[in-house]
């Protein structure tokens, strides 16, 4: 997959003529991914306990919705208006996790039901119209950039974090004699990593700094990608979605842990909503349609498995770059939207192509 | 009689393991031809090369049928050629009914593709006639019994014009008596010529029915044997490398106070049916309490009930040490201390693909959460630990459950009921499809749960093994308990009797 990155991404330089890589270009893509890996992580753990979310993009329009009224038309503040469109989410969520998980309708059909639910309440929220100009404040959290020392700041903490994590698990690894990688090749991945931390922090900073909405996402990359793998809940949401059954004779509290994750996909939807509208200074009818599809489609492609049980978040995250590259670097060429669904269409089925191939391998 | 089969020199090499190593096998025509070796000797693998599931490029040797050299490409190519193999996990699909799935993918039809139901109805009937099946041939799979599921199996196989069938463990799911209508049907099967290569890790029933003996050990041939001529002691010697003095080692130990006691317990089908009927029985700590019956005799049902798994109505009062318990689901039990190991390990008690030491702390996380986060080096001492005195056979921690064999996943399964430390164990078949070595592995270990002083409830469905075990055997029919006995005043006579009705 890291191949078929590379591989979209000289495409694009080279039919753009390198207008993709410009800075500009990179800090916009940066931004787009933010929204979309938000989701994307929330999608893995609830595609992983073997359900599936089809009304997030609409979720996220709903929750645009009530920020656009609150602040422009009732003159809320920012910090009360993301309070109440966070607790809408997880509100949402709560129901939604609650007739799936213990009155048992397939969350296929909840959340398909919710996906027309939330479009239609949006439309009634907004009366159909946009709803602009969001306050400053509300703005910074989707235009906003780190100045330059931060970002500076930041890419010296991230180098640290990451570094830490890699020789930690190696030293974890030789204390038990399980495999590892030779020396040379593991300072090289360190050095690779660091080096790519760097030059995107340098990128970013020749255009106007790392955008809020990165930083946003690298906390919740963070949180959730730590509770998944070091905590007792990360492996009961693996766990529900390996083998229901095993699970509850395993006195796991199944029906909650799936609610859990339900309402944590409503909370991220609802972030990623606020993102989108700050971003995009308003709130539209037509915010968040069809996400939901690029949100399973970054999970899949980033090797998660609809039969439950099997994912990750890092795997998710690059699903959403590749989807996101492909999104930004076609609106660049002009191409037609339905060849731009097309080709989506097909990369997505391709990546599982060749994951099952690579798999049977 | 003329060879059906002969393998010649057949190697099949997994990445790291040799899993057959030259061997050598000749099958007679119309002979009941059986295999055995512990779990990894390579039976299965031989089989799957057989029944074309590992393509001729995947290994080295050939095989002849008939005297013709066979080159299955899959699955479908053995069958054409009259190799049918019947698998441990029954492919029956459980909403179509008993002619739908004799002739699943194989229905005759116009040639529009219309099924002609007269001619399913007619052909299947014959085929039914052969096994001795009298079922309505409408009624659903999912109604019928382990046995008539099986026998169904045979027929399936039969209608695909099988010359040669190949049963793997086709009586792990039956009971004494259901396994003897099996045998009479295949020694009627081998009659009208068919060959059958059987596959069982029940040694006595192995040596009742077949012809010939061949033992596997590490994928190498120890040797073939005429039933006659051998006996178990040879057989088990063959196939672990050394001679089993006493499968059962029987101990006195010391019976205490009354742990678990169950008082009128009830547990009623999906359809307000009560399938155990006001039940009551007590187990003492250190006890092994083992309950017999004929599948169906709601033993399963009693001990998920209790355990809080199942999912329709209970009713009754369980007292762990005098208090009186509420449980209302398997977290419950776990906290008042029971553990079940079900019959069903696939379904109920592993996780296929997640590591071993996933599933061995699954349910004991809390043991290894330092400050909210899962403690590796916790989670790898006591899995370390866990591996080195249950002997589980494993590569790695960290290697998937669906890569080991069949006694190592059931000795996950002790591994992940031992990091609980239950007072109360519940073994329901804890021996089911699993081989003489491993299963001597699992009856000491039960032993020495028993010995630290837990309380076993164990269940299973080989008479041999209640006897050798338990301390009191309880006898259950049709739901309810018929006998409650200790095991040195009954007698095996006394106890079947009670299992099928009688006094």
């Amino acid at each position: 997959m890291y191949i078929a990155l590379i591989f979209i991404w000289l495409f694009f330089t080279v039919r753009t003529e390198g207008t993709f890589i410009t800075t500009r270009n990179l800090s916009n893509l940066s931004r787009q991914v933010s929204i979309l890996s938000i989701l994307a992580t929330g999608m893995t753990l609830v595609i992983i306990t073997g359900n599936i979310d089809l009304s997030i993009g609409s979720l996220m329009g709903m929750i645009g919705g009530i920020c656009g009224v609150l602040q422009v038309w009732y003159s809320w503040g920012t910090l009360p208006v993301i309070i109440v469109a966070i607790l809408c989410g997880a509100l949402i969520g709560l129901l939604n996790g609650y007739l799936i998980s213990f009155i048992k309708i397939p969350s296929f059909v909840v959340t398909l039901g919710g996906l027309l639910m939330f479009r239609g309440a949006l439309i009634a929220i907004n009366r159909g119209i946009t709803i602009s100009p969001m306050a400053e404040s509300f703005k910074f959290i989707g235009q906003a950039y780190l100045p330059e020392e931060l970002g500076y700041l930041l890419s010296i903490g991230l180098i640290l974090i990451f570094d830490l994590i890699f020789v930690k698990s190696r030293n974890f690894n030789i204390k038990y004699n399980f495999k590892i990688e030779p020396l040379s090749k593991f300072v090289l991945k360190l050095v690779l990593y660091d080096t790519l931390i760097i030059i995107f922090v340098l990128i970013m900073n020749m255009y106007r700094g790392i955008p809020i909405p990165v930083i946003i996402m690298l906390i919740i990359i963070g949180i959730f990608t730590f509770i998944s793998q070091k905590t007792k809940f990360g492996r009961y949401i693996y766990a529900v979605g390996g083998n229901y059954e095993a699970a509850f004779y395993s006195g796991i509290n199944v029906k909650f842990i799936i609610l859990y994750v339900i309402v944590l996909m409503g909370i991220l939807s609802s972030i990623a909503g606020i993102m989108l509208t700050a971003r995009l200074n308003a709130a539209t009818v037509s915010a968040g349609m069809n996400m939901e599809l690029d949100a399973i489609a970054a999970t899949i492609i980033g090797g998660t498995s609809f039969s439950g049980g099997i994912g990750s978040i890092p795997g998710a995250i690059l699903g959403a770059l590749i989807m996101s590259s492909l999104d930004n670097g076609m609106s660049l060429l002009n191409m037609n939207v339905y060849w731009q669904y097309i080709i989506k269409g097909i990369v997505l089925i391709l990546a599982v192509w060749f994951d099952i191939y690579y798999k049977k391998e | 009689m003329d060879n059906i089969i002969e393998i010649k020199n057949l190697t099949k090499v997994f990445p790291g393991v040799v899993a057959l190593d030259n061997v050598n096998i000749n099958i007679k025509k119309g002979e009941i031809y059986s295999l055995c070796g512990e779990n990894g000797a390579g039976k299965s693998t031989l089989i799957k090369i057989l029944s074309g599931i590992y393509p001729k490029s995947t290994y080295n040797g050939y095989i002849l049928l008939n005297g013709d050299k066979i080159e299955f490409k899959n699955n479908k190519d053995a069958e054409t050629a009259g190799i049918v193999t019947i698998y441990q996990e029954l492919s029956l699909v459980q909403e179509l009914n008993i002619a739908e799935n004799i002739f699943l993918n194989n229905e005759p039809s116009n040639k529009f593709g219309v099924i002609d139901q007269n001619k399913l109805f007619k052909k299947t009937q014959k085929l039914l006639d052969q096994v001795g099946v009298n079922n309505n041939l409408s009624e659903k799979i999912a109604d019928l019994s382990s046995s008539k599921k099986q026998l169904i199996e045979i027929a399936k196989a039969l209608s695909k014009n099988g010359k040669i069938l190949i049963l793997d463990e086709p009586t792990s799911a039956l009971t004494d008596k259901e396994t003897e209508i099996l045998m009479s049907i295949l020694k009627k099967l081998k009659k009208k010529g068919i060959t059958c290569i059987y596959i069982s890790h029940k040694l006595s029933e192995v040596l009742q029915i077949s012809d010939r003996i061949t033992v596997l050990r590490d994928g190498k041939l120890v040797g073939t044997k005429v039933s006659k001529e051998t006996n178990f002691k040879e057989l088990t010697k063959m196939m672990i490398g050394r001679e089993i003095n006493k499968v059962y080692q029987k101990e006195k130990h010391s019976i205490l106070e009354t742990v678990l006691k169950v008082k009128d317990f009830c547990v009623y089908n999906e359809k307000g049916k009560k399938i155990v009927k006001n039940v009551t029985f007590e187990a003492k700590k250190g006890e092994i309490v083992g309950f017999y019956g004929l599948i169906g005799a709601g033993r399963t049902e009693l001990l998920s009930g209790i355990f809080g798994a199942y999912p329709n109505r209970i009713s009754g009062d369980v007292y762990i040490r005098g208090k009186k318990v509420q449980i209302k689901n398997p977290r419950d039990a776990l906290r008042e201390g029971i553990f079940l190991l079900s019959e069903d390990k696939k379904k109920y008690g592993l996780f296929m693909d997640n590591t071993l030491q996933f599933n061995i702390t699954i349910s004991s996380l809390n043991k290894i959460i330092q400050n909210f986060v899962i403690s590796k080096d916790k989670e790898i001492m006591y899995c370390n630990k866990m591996v080195n005195t249950l002997s589980i056979k494993t590569p790695l921690l960290s290697t998937y459950i669906k890569n080991l064999s069949g006694g190592n996943q059931q000795k996950v399964i002790f591994a992940k009921s031992l990091m609980v430390e239950p007072s109360i164990f519940f073994l329901d078949d804890p021996t089911i499809g699993i081989d003489v070595g491993a299963k001597r592995e699992i009856y000491s270990l039960i032993k020495e749960i028993a010995k630290s002083g837990a309380t076993v409830v164990l269940i299973t469905s080989e008479l041999n093994e209640i006897i050798g075990m338990s301390d009191r055997v309880i006898t259950m029919y049709e739901g309810e308990i018929r006998g409650d006995e200790k095991i040195e005043l009954t007698n095996r006579k006394s106890i079947l009797n009670k299992i099928f009705g009688g006094d």
